[in-house]
């Protein structure tokens, strides 16, 4: 069976990958609206974060011996911390200004962060083979070779992730204070929550998501400085085509991006990096909030 | 909430103007040799810093001062991007009193300085970049291309596998210039040998995921697939066929351009068996390895690459002709080193054709397994010597309207 002129089997195959792909897009662009929408930081160190959670996966089994799930658990909890020791002593102090400002600071420690870890390591990256046995291998599913790592994996638990904070924001108490701590902060600090920890908990813990995603990917790609700075600019796309303040926005479109991408690879290879950033262009056309984001 | 889209979208493209043209120093009345290269993305490490610290140990090993020569080094970060070379290239003859250009990977970018360096009728030593189009339809009386090309790479790799049984071929190759060059150049030694190409998938450079591609050259059952890339594009291929059973299905991976910092990166437990074309390696004898031993030292226990050792034996061999010539005019310095035969420690004799070809022996290796390497760097068996006399293109194969 056809479709457009290739196998069916070898289009589903691609479509799997782009899901693949679309979970690692999907898990930084909620980092991403998460921080934006409590923080209105536009957090351009997401990717840096993101390559560093790997380079502690890295070093957590070089130095320590310390294998993949630990480094699952220690990664984001560190660059966690880093993240949110970050938003104390610098990003706090800009709430009050210009979206740009934050831009050009979180850009600034982008830049540096890269460039130390450049200097440091190189720029072809450090080799990181910890898959765990349970997870290594490849099963055939019929139309393709999916190894275990990526197919169940990676997709199954950045799934799991997307939709557990989409559900602690969207459906808990918890998620009700941040969402009003958004809107009206004055008003939620005199009901008794400590607002400024709770903003610091939540740079945190987007930061966290993007070290996490920086673990997933670090078996598959090389380890190194400047994975971030490849992926980000995507996720920017992604998020921006999703709409900004929407956490269901940047995991639909996180993951549909992923499938179109995918696609392109398929009929017009030349063009899949390029793709997302064409879509992006039409949707700030028609639809210049982004696809589910609010006037 | 509100949310300014503007300011996202000035984000985005802040992103994509990540740096801008590095700067480069002002010149006097001396010798002033231009490193542009790859200085931060993912070429930074087999030519980069690297080669600026290379050149440096040319002009020292030159003794240029004893001679009475002044020269200095510069360097600047191309980005890889063409506009980008041209336009420093162009700032560093017009108004930096930069008389040579070495290095330049990205072959996209050394064609475009390589333009501009004959219209200023300066000199070009390319040892970074691959297309063999740079002795070929583009070849310049301005250019020499020093280290290697597509051919070579090709003629080396291509053939040896041909012979051992891989007939059936699939190209997995970065868009642009240098992977063109090199997948028509392959294509070419396969076919020649009685080998057949099913397919080919073309990847924008440089990419990061490379699962669907690795999927359509296993969907096409060719015995190789070769990766007509470099650099992070090859190391991440190299690492994600493995996960897709690539090599398991009895296909095997053709890593057309493999350098010594690559295969440092991947980690001999995903390189082993890889079999590629080298012109240098630091432990092929004393002299190249005292020399790496020093070139290790300054540039943070990393060893040479052929890119960087090939960017001294140019700066070396260039000063040699500027020296005899007393002159630095870049057209009479590059007819000199024609016309001089080459003599350094890393690539023993050889000469420079009148194509602009630098001609020496290339060596066909193979990676250890893990247990047959000493520690860092001991990597490759040395399989064959290519002689200098069949490493390169013949000069009438080439088209160079020079010889014509």
């Amino acid at each position: 069976m056809d479709f457009f002129g290739k196998p069916l089997s070898y289009i589903l195959s691609q479509l799997v990958i782009g899901l693949i792909n679309g979970s690692f897009y999907a898990l930084l662009s909620l980092g991403l609206a998460v921080i934006f929408g409590l923080l209105n930081i536009i957090n351009f160190t997401h990717g840096a974060q993101y390559m560093m959670g790997a380079f502690v996966a890295y070093f957590l089994l070089n130095k320590l011996g310390l294998g993949y799930w630990w480094a699952l658990l220690i990664a984001p909890v560190t660059v966690g911390i880093v993240g949110m020791v970050i938003e104390r002593l610098m990003l706090s102090r800009l709430y009050k200004l210009d979206h740009l400002y934050g831009l050009l600071l979180t850009f600034g420690l982008a830049l540096i962060i890269q460039g130390v870890f450049r200097q440091e390591f190189g720029s072809t990256g450090l080799p990181y083979n910890a898959i765990p046995e349970s997870l290594q291998g490849a099963i055939d599913v019929g139309f393709m070779t999916l190894p275990k790592y990526r197919g169940a994996w990676v997709i199954g638990a950045s799934l799991a992730i997307c939709l557990g904070t989409w559900y602690v924001i969207e459906r808990t108490k918890l998620g009700a204070y941040l969402r009003a701590a958004t809107e009206n902060p004055t008003l939620v600090q005199a009901f008794g929550v400590n607002v400024p920890r709770m903003i610091t908990l939540t740079y945190g813990f987007g930061v966290g998501l993007a070290a996490l995603a920086g673990v997933f990917a670090a078996p598959i790609y090389q380890v190194g400085p400047l994975m971030g700075a490849d992926l980000i600019i995507v996720v920017f796309a992604v998020v921006v085509i999703g709409g900004m303040g929407s956490i269901m926005g940047s995991i639909l479109t996180g993951f549909g991006l992923g499938v179109i991408e995918g696609l392109t690879k398929v009929y017009y290879p030349e063009a899949s990096n390029t793709v997302i950033f064409i879509v992006m262009a039409i949707v700030l056309m028609i639809r210049p909030q982004g696809l589910f984001g609010q006037r | 909430m509100t949310f300014k889209l503007k300011t996202l979208v000035a984000a985005a493209a802040l992103a994509f103007s990540a740096a801008g043209p590095a700067q480069a120093q002002v010149s006097g009345n001396v010798v002033k040799i231009g490193v542009l290269n790859d200085q931060s993305g993912t070429y930074a490490d087999l030519a980069g810093p690297g080669s600026t610290i290379a050149a440096k140990m040319a002009v020292e090993d030159f003794k240029a001062k004893e001679k009475g020569l002044t020269v200095e080094v510069i360097s600047a970060d191309h980005q890889n991007k063409a506009d980008v070379g041209s336009q420093i290239a162009r700032k560093w003859y017009d108004s930096d009193g930069v008389d040579v250009i070495v290095d330049v990977p990205t072959s996209s970018v050394a064609l475009a300085v390589s333009d501009v360096t004959k219209e200023k009728g300066k000199a070009f030593l390319v040892s970074g970049a691959a297309a063999s189009d740079l002795t070929g339809p583009k070849c310049s009386p301005n250019t020499i291309h020093w280290t290697y090309d597509t051919w070579a790479l090709a003629n080396g790799t291509g053939s040896a596998i041909v012979k051992t049984g891989g007939d059936t071929w699939f190209f997995i190759t970065a868009d642009y210039a240098f992977g063109h060059a090199l997948e028509r150049d392959t294509e070419a030694v396969v076919i020649k040998n009685g080998g057949k190409v099913l397919g080919k998938v073309r990847h924008p450079f440089p990419s990061t995921d490379f699962s669907s591609f690795l999927l359509q050259a296993q969907a096409s059952k060719a015995k190789i697939i070769g990766l007509a890339n470099a650099g992070a594009d090859t190391t991440n291929a190299i690492k994600q066929a493995a996960e897709f059973g690539i090599v398991k299905g009895g296909q095997n991976l053709a890593g057309l351009l493999v350098f010594l910092t690559d295969v440092h990166a991947l980690g001999l437990d995903k390189a082993q068996g890889l079999i590629f074309t080298e012109t240098f390696y630091w432990d092929l004898n004393d002299q190249t390895r005292a020399w790496s031993k020093r070139f290790a030292a300054a540039n943070g226990g990393k060893y040479p690459s052929m890119v960087q050792a090939g960017v001294y034996s140019a700066v070396l061999h260039y000063l040699k002709a500027v020296a005899a010539l007393k002159s630095d005019d870049g057209t009479k310095v590059i007819a000199k080193m024609k016309e001089m035969p080459t003599d350094d420690p890393l690539f023993g004799k050889g000469s420079v054709r009148a194509d602009g070809r630098k001609i020496h022996n290339a060596y066909l290796v193979e990676v250890k397994k893990p247990s047959e390497s000493k520690g860092p760097y001991d990597y490759y068996k040395i399989r064959a010597t290519i002689p200098a006399d069949q490493a390169f293109r013949p000069m009438a194969d080439g088209g160079c309207p020079l010889v014509k």
